[in-house]
């Protein structure tokens, strides 16, 4: 039988880059996100386990490797969670001419900046602390 | 008009299992979730006084928070396992190592869900230190 065309054939696409390269930081941010689960749940579980075990973890937690951790997935939470917006409202129907994707390229990059310095600040700075 | 079935498909008299936008539509469906569950507990953890051990605590082991995490980490979790499931599909093309990839992703994210859920409760149960 003939071999069938497989997804992603890139090459027969025309995507305009705008949307290709904020629909593959999507993907990217995405799995960065999956890694964040790890540290979540390692955090549950320090939580639910005793006072000693907690603290061990929070001093792990509160290093400055893990805060260089959470500015990226502060990052990439922000940017999915814009950019998973749009591509719920691209589902609809809506925003897929050339020129509104366009547009709203430049929207998701501003509203995730926006996201991630008010975000940021309320976690590095104004709270005083990182974990 | 011709069929559009091919010749085996006809002898096998196979149709569709009427599964092929399951999965895209539970990404759907756990993307919409995830909106609401991620801002209160950015906004909520963000929040706290502090991140001792007693204050956090106390935080999860109200009704409403212990919840909420629940559905977080379920819907989280579920939402990983079918977004990267997608992208090692799209990028392993040797079909053994994909296979094995994605049998130790669902391990991995099974894992995830059950450890976190059971940490909530014990909380949320008074079983914490």
């Amino acid at each position: 039988m003939r071999a069938r065309p497989l997804s992603p054939h890139l090459s027969i696409y025309r995507m305009s880059r705008y949307s290709l390269l904020s629909s593959i930081t999507n993907r990217i941010t995405g799995v960065i996100l999956s890694v964040g689960l790890l540290v979540l749940v390692y955090w549950l579980m320090a939580v639910a386990s005793s006072n000693r075990e907690y603290l061990r973890a929070h001093e792990i937690l509160s290093s400055g490797f893990f805060k260089l951790i959470y500015a990226g997935l502060l990052i990439a939470f922000c940017y999915h969670l814009v950019a998973g917006i749009r591509h719920l409202t691209w589902d609809t129907g809506r925003g897929l001419e050339r020129a509104q994707a366009k547009r709203s390229t430049y929207i998701v990059v501003a509203v995730t900046v926006l996201l991630v310095v008010v975000l940021g600040y309320w976690l590095f700075l104004a709270a005083g602390r990182a974990s | 008009m011709k069929s559009l079935r091919s010749p085996l498909g006809t002898v096998a008299g196979l149709g569709s299992a009427k599964s092929g936008v399951h999965h895209w539509w539970l990404q759907r469906l756990t993307s919409i979730a995830l909106v609401p569950l991620t801002i209160w507990f950015t906004v909520s953890l963000l929040s706290l006084p502090s991140l001792d051990h007693v204050t956090v605590i106390s935080w999860m082991a109200q009704s409403w928070t212990a919840l909420l995490l629940i559905l977080l980490v379920l819907v989280a979790t579920w939402h990983s396992q079918l977004g990267v499931r997608v992208v090692v599909e799209d990028y392993i093309h040797n079909t053994g190592s994909r296979t094995l990839i994605l049998v130790i992703l669902t391990f991995v994210h099974a894992f995830l869900a059950v450890a976190g859920v059971f940490a909530i409760l014990k909380v949320a149960f008074g079983g914490a230190a």
